[in-house]
């Protein structure tokens, strides 16, 4: 697969699916505490939402910088547009920006941080064609 | 490899008058986290806000400097 290839599929990736999270691992296996941390957040919002795992070819992560602008992974989109990495995701799952942005519901039984534990729909997993 | 010193005082060249408390998380100088307050960050969004820092290291970050966790205010709180 050429560097153009990988490109173009992540763009469509972040194109076609409304909340995108590119990681280190699985949302059921998360490689990394901050791809794990993100992932958690979305999934106590029960929001759906595609994940790839950006470790099988370290030119997925290449790519993903250099169309991001973004040096570290975690990356969530939602709408096409880069929303941020662990940190920023995490600050705005708790002020309840997070939940306003994909659109669904704060969970009542708040302020506790997310977990990896209970999440409540099953994640889309964008099939991994890169590897 | 690099130290919580070092890295406060590069944020706090690059972003003058800026205050940057950095930590080492792991003791092993490739895990940091930055809490920084600096008036430049008065009115972007919290990605041009960590842009800004992370655009202090370059391709340093994801290379020695591992993960870069931040926290970014503004002298008056705001984000």
């Amino acid at each position: 697969m050429t560097n153009e290839e990988i490109r173009d599929f992540i763009q469509t990736a972040i194109a076609e699916n409304r909340v995108m999270l590119f990681m280190k691992g699985t949302p059921e296996q998360p490689a990394c505490g901050f791809s794990m941390r993100t992932s958690a957040a979305l999934n106590a919002l029960g929001v759906q939402y595609a994940a790839l795992d950006i470790l099988p070819d370290p030119r997925i992560r290449q790519e993903l910088s250099a169309i991001s602008n973004w040096p570290t992974i975690p990356q969530l989109f939602v709408d096409g547009e880069l929303v941020g990495g662990c940190d920023i995701v995490t600050e705005m799952y708790e002020s309840g920006e997070l939940a306003q942005r994909v659109g669904v519901e704060q969970p009542q039984h708040e302020p506790e941080p997310p977990t990896a534990e209970a999440p409540q729909s099953a994640p889309l997993g964008v099939e991994n064609r890169l590897s | 490899m690099p130290t919580a010193t070092e890295l406060k005082e590069r944020i706090e060249s690059a972003l003058p008058g800026s205050e940057a408390n950095v930590e080492d998380l792991t003791g092993g100088g490739d895990h940091f986290r930055a809490e920084i307050v600096s008036d430049r960050f008065a009115g972007l969004s919290r990605i041009e806000q960590h842009r800004l820092v992370y655009d202090v290291f370059g391709t340093e970050i994801g290379g020695p400097i591992h993960a870069l966790s931040l926290k970014t205010t503004t002298p008056e709180g705001q984000r």
